[in-house]
C-alpha cells in the first residue's frame, strides 16, 4: 500500500471548484421556483448551466494535469457547516485524480444528454413523436422544464457526492440524486406504474441508505472525524472486525444505489422514467456512485481482504444474473438495464479485487458511461420512432430506416460485448484477467463466471440487434399501442449529435483511456495499479477465451433469433430457465415472499394488537367506566327522600365507625 | 335518676324526626320533623350544659332555636312558592333534577 | 325590670321540681318518667299522622313536654322561649302555611319509593341502637356537676353574659341571618304578575286582525239593557238566538236557572206579537194601551 499524497489547498481554478455543483443547482433552482415564466428558456438554461460546469471541469483538469502527479490532490474548505460538540464537519471539497474524473464524466456525458434531451421531451406540437412519451402525457413547455430542472438538481447532487471531502457530503449527494432518482423515474406522474417503479426504487434505496449511514456512524463513533483523509489516516487503528462491519455496510449502501444483488429489482424498473434519464441516471452516472464509494474508500477496503472477497461475490453474483435475465427480456429498455446491472456487477467485482481491481473499475466505469448511455439514446431514438413502444418483437429492420441511429447503437453494442479494440475490449477484459489473476478458487470463479457472462452479453445484445435493426420489419403489419400506425423515422440532429459524440466515444474511449494512462493519472487517488500476476490462466490467454465467448455469444444468437423468424407473440410455455429469467430469476417474488408479505402479516398483526389489545383496554377502561357511570347513574333519582336515606345511612355508618374505634 | 335518661331520650326522639323525614312526603311534615330533630339535640344540649355545669350548652341551644326560627321563615316561603308554581306541596313531585 | 325581678321567683319555684344538684330528684324522675313517654308518644303520633293538623298538633305537644324538661334542668329561660317562641310562634306559622298550602294534606298511603320506609325505618332503628347504646355505655358514667355555681347570679344574667361577651360574634350574626331570612322569605312570598306589555289602540287592532287575539272583536256585552236587569241575561243574537259568549262563565253557573226563560225570537219584543213570553207580552200591551 502506497502512502496518501500529500493533501494541498486548492488554488487557481480549482479554488471555485465550489461552481461545479453551485451552478446546475442555482438553475434548478431558478427552474424550479420560476414557474410558467421559464417555460421558454426553461431549457437551453438547463443545458447551458451543465455545459458551464462541464467547461468549468475541464479546465481545472487541464490545470492538474499541470502539476506533477503528487500534487494533485488538492482539497477546497467552504465553510464551517456543522459544529455540534465534537463533531465538526466543513463544507469542504476535495479536487483530486478521482472526483476530477467522475466530474468530467458525470458533466460531460450530462452535456450530451441535456442536449438530447431538448430534442427528446421538446413540446408534442413541434412535430410528429417528437415526444416519444407523447401518448402518456402529452409533453409540454412546462412539463420540459419541470425535467430539465430536476436533471440539473441530480446534476448538482452527483458533484456534491463526488467533490466531497467528507462522508457527510458523501451521504448529502447521494440522497440528492436518490430525491432526483426518485423524482425522474416517476417523472410521468400520470402513469400508475411510474408512480409505483419510483417508490420501489426509492425504498430498496432506502436499505443501502441505511446501510451507509451506519457505515457513517460507525466511523465517526471509532474515530471521531468525517473527514476523508482523516479516517483514511487512522483507519488503521480499528480492530479487524469494525473494519469488516464498516466494509460490508459501505458495501450495502453501494449495492442499493447501484443495483447491485440483493436489491438489484428496482433498477430496471426505474425505465419507467423517460429515456435520458435512464441513459444519464441508471447507466452512466448515479447508480456508479456505489463503484465510487468503494474506489473512495479503498484505503478501508485495503485492509480487509474478507471484506474485498464479500464486495467481488457479490459483484459476480450480479453480474452473471443480470446478463442472464438480460437474455430474456424482450423490452429493449429493460434488456439494457439488465445489461447495466450486469456490467456494474463488473465494476463491482474489479474494485472487489482490491489494489489490483479500483482502477480497472474506474476505467470500465468510464467507457460504460460512454457506450452505455449512447446504447440507451439509441433505444431512445428507437422508441422516438417507433411510437413509444420498447417491445422489440414489434421492431425489426429499423436499420434502414434509421441509418445514424443504427450505427450509433451498433458501434456501442460493439463496444460493449468487447469487440477488439473497441471500448469494452479494453476495460472489460482488464478486469476478466484481473479476475484470473486471483488466487486459488477466487481466479476461478470469478474469472469463468466473469468470462460466461461475457459470452451471455454478446447473446442477448446480438439478440437485441437483431431483433430491433435487422431481419423482417414486423412492425408494418401492426398498430402501435396508442392505436396508430408506426411510421419509423431518423431523429433530429439534436438527438442525433450527442449520440454520434457517445458512439465515437465508445470505439475510442477505451484505447484513448487506456494509451494516455488512465491507471497512473488515478494513482493519487487509487494508488498504483498492482498488475494482477498470473493465476488461474495466464494472462495472454484471458483475452482469447474471452473474445472466444464472445464471438460463440454472438454466433448462439443469430442462430437462434437471426436464422429464424421472430414471433410477434411472446412464446408460451418456455422453458424453465427462460421462465425464470423472464421473471426475473424469481427476485421480486423473493422480496414479496420473504419481506413483503412477513412484513404486512407483521403489520396487521401490530395493529390488531393494537386495535384489540392496547386500544380495547383503553378504550374497554372507557366503556365500562361510561356503563358503570350510566347505570350508577340512575341512583340519581331526583326524590330527595332517597338522598335523605342515604345520608342516614352514612351518618349510622360513621357513628358505628366512631362507635367501633372507641370501643373496640 | 341520671341526667342520662334526657339524653336517651332525645336520641330516641331524634330519630323519630329522622323516620319522619324519610317517611313522610309533605314538604310542611317533613319540616316539622326537622323541628323535631332540632328539638331532641335541643334538648341534649340542655342537659349537657347541667351535666358539665356551664351555660354555654344553653347558649347554644339558644342559637339553635334562631336559626331554627330563621330556617322555618324560608323554608315555609320556599315551600309557598313552589306550591304556587306546581300546585303540590309533595317534596316527590319536585323530582326534575334527576339523571 | 319587672320580669327581671320575677326571675328568681320562678326558678324557686321550679326548682321545687328539680334538685340544684348534678343528679336528678325524686320529683324530676316523676315528672320526666311521665313526660319522656308521652313526648316519644307524641312525636311517633307526628309521624304516623295522616292529617298534617294533627302532626302540627303532635309536635306542640312534643314541644310542650321539652319546654317542661328545659325548666326541670335549670334552663328557665330556654322553656319559656321554647314555649313562646316554638310552640307559640313557629308552630303558628306552620299552621298558618299548613292552611294556605296543606288543603290536601293528607298523604296517600301507597309509597311511591321501593323500600324507602323499610329502609328508613331499619337505618333509624339502627342509628338508635348505637346512640343509646354509645350513650348508654359512657354517659351513665359521667358524674353530673349541675349548674349552681354556674348560674349563681340567676340563669337569665349568666345566659345574658356569655351571650354578650363570649358569644357576641356569633349573636350578631344572627341578627343578619334573621334579617336576610326575612327580607328572602318576603321576596320568596310575593306572588307579583308580570305586567303585561301596555298596547296602544292601533297596535291592539292590528294584533286583533292578525289572530294574536282569541277573536277579532269584543265579547259581546249582556243582555242587561235589552229586556232585563242582570248581567245573567244573555245578549241576543241577530237571528234571536242567544249570544253564549255575552254571559261570564261564573255567572252563568249559578244563574243559569234561576233566569226566566229567554224570548226563543228576540224579535217577539219589538214587533208585539203576543203569546210569546207572558210577561212581557203583558208589559208590551199595557204600554201600548198606555200610549194609545
Amino acid at each position: 500500500m502506497t502512502a496518501p499524497p500529500e493533501v494541498l489547498p486548492a488554488t487557481g481554478a480549482a479554488s471555485v471548484a465550489w461552481l461545479l455543483f453551485a451552478i446546475p443547482a442555482v438553475s434548478a433552482l431558478v427552474l424550479f421556483l420560476a414557474g410558467k415564466r421559464a417555460n421558454a428558456w426553461g431549457h437551453v438554461l438547463g443545458v447551458g448551466s451543465v455545459l458551464a460546469s462541464f467547461l468549468l471541469g475541464v479546465v481545472i483538469f487541464v490545470q492538474a494535469l499541470g502539476v506533477a502527479p503528487d500534487q494533485r490532490t488538492t482539497e477546497l474548505s467552504l465553510y464551517s457547516w456543522i459544529s455540534s460538540g465534537t463533531l465538526n464537519v466543513d463544507f469542504g471539497l476535495r479536487i483530486d485524480p478521482l472526483s476530477l474524473t467522475f466530474v468530467l464524466l458525470i458533466t460531460g456525458v450530462g452535456s450530451l444528454i441535456h442536449i438530447y434531451s431538448v430534442g427528446y421531451m421538446a413540446p408534442h406540437a413541434s412535430g410528429h413523436g417528437a415526444d416519444a412519451d407523447a401518448h402518456a402525457e402529452p409533453s409540454s413547455d412546462s412539463s420540459r422544464r419541470r425535467f430539465f430542472a430536476q436533471l440539473n438538481l441530480f446534476v448538482a447532487a452527483m458533484l456534491v457526492l463526488v467533490l466531497g471531502n467528507n462522508f457527510v457530503l458523501l451521504y448529502l449527494g447521494w440522497e440528492g440524486v436518490g430525491l432526483a432518482s426518485y423524482l425522474l423515474i416517476g417523472f410521468y406522474q400520470d402513469r400508475p406504474s411510474a408512480a409505483t417503479a419510483a417508490k420501489k426504487a426509492f425504498l430498496m434505496n432506502r436499505v443501502g441508505d441505511v446501510g451507509l449511514a451506519l457505515a457513517i456512524f460507525l466511523i465517526w463513533l471509532n474515530l471521531g472525524t468525517l473527514q476523508y483523509t482523516e479516517v483514511f489516516a487512522r483507519i488503521g487503528e480499528l480492530s479487524g472486525g469494525t473494519i469488516l462491519a464498516i466494509t460490508l455496510l459501505l458495501l450495502l449502501g453501494a449495492c442499493g444505489k447501484s443495483g447491485q444483488f440483493p436489491l438489484q429489482s428496482w433498477l430496471p424498473d426505474a425505465m419507467e422514467g423517460p429515456t435520458p434519464v435512464s441513459a444519464l441516471i441508471h447507466a452512466a452516472t448515479m447508480v456508479t456512485a456505489g463503484v465510487y464509494l468503494i474506489a473512495r474508500t479503498n484505503p478501508i477496503y485495503d485492509l480487509t481482504p474478507t471484506g474485498r472477497v464479500v464486495v467481488a461475490l457479490i459483484g459476480v453474483v450480479t453480474l452473471l444474473i443480470g446478463a442472464i435475465i438480460g437474455c430474456a427480456y424482450d423490452d429493449i429498455k429493460k434488456v439494457l438495464a439488465y445489461s447495466t446491472v450486469s456490467q456494474i456487477g463488473y465494476m463491482i467485482l474489479a474494485v472487489g479485487l482490491g489494489p489490483a481491481g479500483y482502477a480497472l473499475g474506474i476505467f470500465h466505469l468510464l467507457t460504460h458511461g460512454f457506450f452505455k448511455a449512447g446504447l440507451f439514446l439509441g433505444a431512445g431514438s428507437v422508441m422516438h420512432a417507433m411510437n413509444d413502444d420498447v417491445n422489440m418483437r414489434n421492431f425489426g429492420g429499423l436499420g434502414r430506416k434509421m441509418p445514424i441511429t443504427f450505427v450509433t447503437f451498433g458501434l456501442g453494442y460493439l463496444a460493449l460485448i468487447g469487440f477488439p479494440f473497441l471500448s469494452g475490449y479494453f476495460s472489460k477484459d482488464a478486469i476478466i484477467e484481473a479476475a484470473f489473476g486471483q488466487e486459488g478458487w477466487q481466479g476461478w470463479v470469478y474469472g469463468i463466471t466473469a468470462t460466461l457472462a461475457a459470452g451471455l452479453t454478446a447473446f442477448y445484445m446480438t439478440r437485441l440487434m437483431i431483433m430491433t435493426f435487422f431481419g423482417e420489419e414486423r412492425w408494418r403489419n401492426l398498430k402501435a399501442p396508442d392505436g396508430e400506425d408506426y411510421h419509423p423515422h431518423e431523429s433530429s440532429p439534436v438527438m442525433t449529435g450527442p449520440m454520434i459524440v457517445l458512439a465515437i466515444g465508445s470505439v475510442f474511449a477505451g484505447f484513448v483511456l487506456s494509451a494516455v494512462g488512465l491507471n497512473q493519472w488515478l494513482a493519487p487517488s487509487l494508488g498504483e495499479l498492482q498488475e494482477s500476476p498470473d493465476g488461474a490462466l495466464p494472462h495472454a490467454l484471458v483475452p482469447w477465451l474471452v473474445l472466444a465467448c464472445s464471438a460463440l455469444g454472438v454466433l448462439v444468437a443469430y442462430l437462434v433469433v437471426g436464422r429464424r423468424p421472430t414471433p410477434v407473440q411472446r412464446p408460451e410455455p418456455v422453458s424453465f430457465p427462460v421462465q425464470a429469467a423472464r421473471r426475473d430469476l424469481y427476485a421480486n417474488a423473493f422480496n414479496e415472499t420473504v419481506i413483503e408479505r412477513p412484513g404486512i402479516w407483521l403489520t396487521r398483526a401490530l395493529v390488531f394488537l393494537d386495535n384489540r389489545g392496547v386500544d380495547g383496554l383503553v378504550n374497554g377502561l372507557a366503556a365500562g367506566l361510561g356503563g358503570g357511570s350510566a347505570r350508577l347513574r340512575r341512583l340519581q333519582t331526583g326524590f330527595v327522600r332517597s338522598y335523605a336515606l342515604s345520608m342516614l345511612g352514612g351518618s349510622v355508618f360513621v357513628v358505628a365507625a366512631l362507635l367501633a374505634v372507641r370501643f373496640a | 335518676m341520671s341526667p342520662t335518661n334526657y339524653l336517651l331520650l332525645s336520641a330516641l326522639l331524634f330519630t323519630v324526626g329522622a323516620i319522619g323525614v324519610l317517611v313522610r312526603r309533605n314538604a310542611i311534615v317533613v319540616f316539622m320533623c326537622i323541628e323535631l330533630m332540632l328539638n331532641a339535640v335541643n334538648l341534649s344540649l340542655v342537659t349537657f350544659a347541667r351535666m358539665n355545669g356551664q351555660l354555654d350548652g344553653q347558649v347554644m341551644a339558644f342559637f339553635v332555636m334562631v336559626v331554627a326560627a330563621a330556617e322555618v321563615v324560608v323554608g315555609l316561603a320556599i315551600i309557598m312558592s313552589i306550591f304556587r308554581t306546581r300546585r303540590s306541596s309533595s317534596v316527590d313531585d319536585a323530582n326534575l333534577l334527576k339523571y | 325590670m319587672s320580669a327581671l325581678a320575677s326571675e328568681p321567683m320562678m326558678t324557686s319555684v321550679l326548682a321545687q321540681a328539680a334538685s340544684t344538684g348534678g343528679d336528678a330528684g325524686v320529683g324530676e324522675a316523676i315528672v320526666f318518667w311521665i313526660l319522656g313517654p308521652v313526648s316519644l308518644a307524641s312525636a311517633i303520633g307526628m309521624v304516623l299522622a295522616r292529617n298534617a293538623v294533627h302532626s302540627a298538633l303532635f309536635l306542640a305537644q312534643t314541644m310542650i313536654a321539652l319546654a317542661v324538661f328545659y325548666l326541670m334542668q335549670q334552663a328557665p329561660f330556654l322553656g319559656f322561649v321554647q314555649i313562646i317562641v316554638y310552640t307559640g310562634a313557629v308552630m303558628m306559622l306552620f299552621l298558618f302555611v299548613l292552611m294556605l298550602v296543606g288543603r290536601d294534606s293528607s298523604d296517600s298511603v301507597v309509597e311511591v319509593l321501593r323500600g324507602q320506609r323499610v329502609a328508613a325505618v331499619l337505618l333509624g332503628l339502627a342509628f338508635a341502637l348505637l346512640l343509646v347504646a354509645g350513650v348508654g355505655r359512657t354517659m351513665f358514667e359521667v358524674p353530673s356537676v349541675g349548674l349552681g355555681i354556674a348560674a349563681s347570679n340567676g340563669n337569665l344574667p349568666g345566659i345574658g353574659r356569655l351571650v354578650f361577651t363570649d358569644y357576641l360574634l356569633p349573636f350578631e350574626l344572627t341578627s343578619a341571618l334573621l334579617i336576610t331570612a326575612a327580607l328572602g322569605a318576603i321576596v320568596l312570598g310575593f306572588a307579583q304578575k308580570k305586567p303585561k306589555a301596555k298596547l296602544g289602540q292601533r297596535a291592539t287592532v292590528v294584533a286583533r286582525l292578525r289572530g294574536e287575539h282569541a277573536r277579532v272583536s269584543p265579547l259581546p256585552g249582556p243582555g242587561v239593557y235589552a229586556t232585563a236587569n242582570s248581567v245573567a241575561v244573555p245578549a241576543l243574537l241577530p237571528d234571536g238566538s242567544i249570544a253564549r259568549e255575552s254571559l261570564s262563565e261564573i255567572i252563568e253557573g249559578h244563574e243559569v236557572e234561576e233566569l226566566p226563560r229567554p224570548p226563543a225570537d228576540a224579535h217577539a219584543l219589538t214587533d208585539g206579537r203576543p203569546g210569546v213570553s207572558e210577561g212581557t207580552a203583558v208589559r208590551t200591551t199595557v204600554g201600548e194601551e198606555d200610549r194609545t
